[in-house]
């Protein structure tokens, strides 16, 4: 389960702070994400672990400090260079966010029709090899609302795959789906993992999925607003004396429940 | 009111004697009753400030967690004026209670309520928002206007399916009701003109009013306040939801522009639905004045003969130039507004207000404008 040593870093997050009207969310922030590792952002709710996706993947401006992805500063490239750095990595969002008006096959389509000079029916067939990949090969005709929220999820991924990044960002990969849909989904992230050696970033707080799939993880505080711990999963479980990390990985809420 | 609960609380306040104020309570100090002593039982101890006050519980035979609420209020009430409070008699499974709930209520009165603020600062805020809304306005204008500049520049970027589609929905879709309107419209202008005209013997020239008035005026703005009505409105409600589902987000990582992605082709489709309904709207306005003119008796030719000397292409084109304005105004400021909304349940439907409403306002103005320039020009 331990990633390979080769400590190259993809994602480069330095002295980063992330702050909304004036209210700061998390500071300090520092780590590195590497080349080809399964790498989970853990936390509560409201420990900022959405915020800092959304600043990794450029949504939002960070309030100071870097974030680097190849070396590329997000926030400060413009034009043609943003445009192909953000070609550089893929986003499922939490709802999916598929585009309502397409199916499922005209989304995976897309980025391959915006971005390349690919003939049409390479784009078909290409969009349908990503919606086989991620086990969606009967629906790709479908609407996106015609779809449960798994399939929606896998779905998004595709489309996250299209331009065949070698980053992606999941953001809540289980978050509101059951066990079984969501093991399927874990196992299909390290399958891609395994294959393509696609590097993930993976917001979540589900146990199992963090014990099955990361090999690193840090988790954010709300009162520290930043990092308590980072590492192997199973060691911060094992090994980790701080309470909080304890207390995530063991499932014990304050009160005894 | 009757409460639907059996439940009833008494309470009886002895003293204060030597500084002893002694608040017996007996019942059911539950959600239901408490609210019937809560007053009583402040004002006791906040009147007499008494240096002690012991609460009787023993006549209690339930208290739920707005009895404790009670408890901790007074203790608190107490301690704030610095004097001491003990509760007799409570019993143990509530003594329990009172233990848990305690810790949590300790921060009453240390949360300070939202300061009411001064009519100065509110009015300040509110201008700095509409100077905020202002500026957005002013931005999304120019990046609009360079996406349309691109969009001109190479027609092979913008998304021709989705404009089309678009098109169908907002234009042709939108006939009856236009059209409706437009014949009412003319039909109506036509009856309340026919009396006054009459008096001078000028029923001939309900044709004239009706031509200008249609042509010029009614035509475009009924048309443009129908499609912001219907699809101003759709924009807002579309794009706004896009963005509570994250999915303008995930164009934006795409690398998809949105403004050139979802905005230029509505914007296209609007503009050059506008003009179209409109000359529309203008061919059933006057059929809606000719049935008048026919039953009033005159033959359908001299309509046509008399319409044709009153209006210039002038009116017509005139008419069409502000539907063409009108179009970009309400799908400029349907998607504004969609992109503008916020996350939540009422997001959406408060962008698409606010799409409608000020889409009006934005072509009431303008219309304004066009009706100075069109007096200087002499149209």
């Amino acid at each position: 389960m331990a990633a390979e040593p080769q400590h190259e870093p993809i994602i480069q997050v330095q002295d980063f702070k992330a702050a909304y009207d004036g209210q700061v969310i998390l500071d300090h922030v520092n780590f590195e994400v590497y080349r080809g590792e399964v790498f989970a952002i853990l936390g509560g709710s409201g420990s900022g672990k959405s915020t800092l996706l959304k600043h990794m993947i450029g949504l939002y401006q960070p309030a100071a400090g870097k974030i680097l992805i190849n070396g590329r500063d997000i926030a400060a490239v413009s034009g043609e260079e943003r445009l192909k750095l953000l070609q550089t990595f893929g986003v499922m969002y939490q709802s999916g966010a598929l585009f309502g008006s397409m199916t499922l096959l005209e989304n995976v389509a897309l980025p391959l029709e915006e971005f390349t000079q690919l003939p049409p029916e390479a784009i078909r067939l290409i969009a349908t090899m990503k919606l086989e990949r991620v086990g969606l090969s009967g629906v790709a005709d479908r609407m996106p609302s015609e779809l449960s929220g798994g399939m929606q999820k896998r779905g998004a991924i595709a489309r996250a795959m299209a331009l065949d990044p070698r980053l992606l960002f999941l953001d809540e990969l289980s978050a509101g789906l059951d066990p079984i849909t969501s093991a399927e989904l874990d196992q299909l992230v390290l399958s891609l993992s395994k294959s393509l050696r696609i590097t993930f970033v993976i917001v979540t707080h589900e146990l199992p999925s963090i014990f099955a799939i990361a090999d690193r993880v840090i988790m954010l505080d709300k009162q520290e607003k930043g990092i308590i711990a980072i590492g192997d999963p199973h060691e911060l479980r094992d090994r980790s004396a701080d309470a909080r990390v304890k207390q995530f990985f063991t499932r014990q809420g304050n009160a005894e429940t | 009111m009757a409460s639907i609960s059996q439940t009833s609380v008494e309470l009886r306040s002895e003293g204060p004697r030597d500084g002893l104020l002694r608040l017996v309570f007996s019942g059911q100090l539950d959600a239901a009753t408490t609210g019937t002593v809560w007053r009583r039982a402040e004002a006791a101890v906040t009147k007499s400030k008494p240096k002690n006050v012991v609460i009787d519980m023993a006549g209690i035979d339930y208290c739920d967690g707005a009895g404790i609420a009670l408890l901790v209020h007074l203790r608190n009430l107490q301690n704030k004026a610095g004097g001491s409070l003990q509760i007799e008699g409570l019993r143990p499974e509530f003594e329990s209670l009172l233990q848990d709930w305690a810790q949590a209520s300790l921060a009453e009165g240390t949360t300070e309520r939202a300061q009411r603020r001064e009519l100065a600062v509110e009015i300040g805020e509110a201008t700095v928002e509409v100077w905020r809304d202002i500026q957005a306005l002013v931005s999304f204008v120019g990046e609009l206007f360079l996406a349309l500049v691109y969009a001109a520049a190479r027609p092979r970027s913008v998304r021709w399916r989705d404009a089309l589609a678009v098109a169908e929905v907002a234009g042709v879709n939108a006939l009856p009701i236009v059209a409706l309107i437009a014949f009412l419209m003319g039909l109506i202008m036509a009856f309340q003109a026919a009396s006054p005209l009459r008096q001078f013997g000028a029923e001939l020239f309900i044709a004239n009013l009706i031509g200008l008035s249609v042509l010029r005026e009614l035509g475009p703005l009924m048309t443009a306040i129908v499609v912001a009505g219907r699809s101003g409105s759709a924009f807002a409600a579309e794009l706004g939801t896009m963005k509570v589902r994250e999915e303008i987000d995930a164009l934006k990582t795409m690398g998809l522009d949105p403004v050139r992605f979802l905005i230029v082709p509505r914007v296209v489709a609007a503009v050059c639905m506008t003009p179209l309904l409109t000359i529309f709207a203008d061919l059933v306005g006057l059929m809606g004045g000719s049935v008048v003119m026919l039953s009033l008796g005159f033959p359908l030719i001299t309509y046509f003969h008399q319409v044709q000397y009153a209006v210039t292409y002038g009116s017509l084109v005139g008419g069409l130039v502000k539907a063409f304005v009108f179009g970009i105004l309400i799908a400029g400021i349907g998607c504004l507004r969609g992109l503008q909304a916020r996350t939540g349940a009422t997001a959406v439907g408060e962008s698409t207000t606010s799409a409608v409403v000020s889409g009006i306002i934005l072509i009431a103005i303008t219309d304004g404008i066009f009706s100075v320039i069109y007096y200087y020009l002499g149209v």
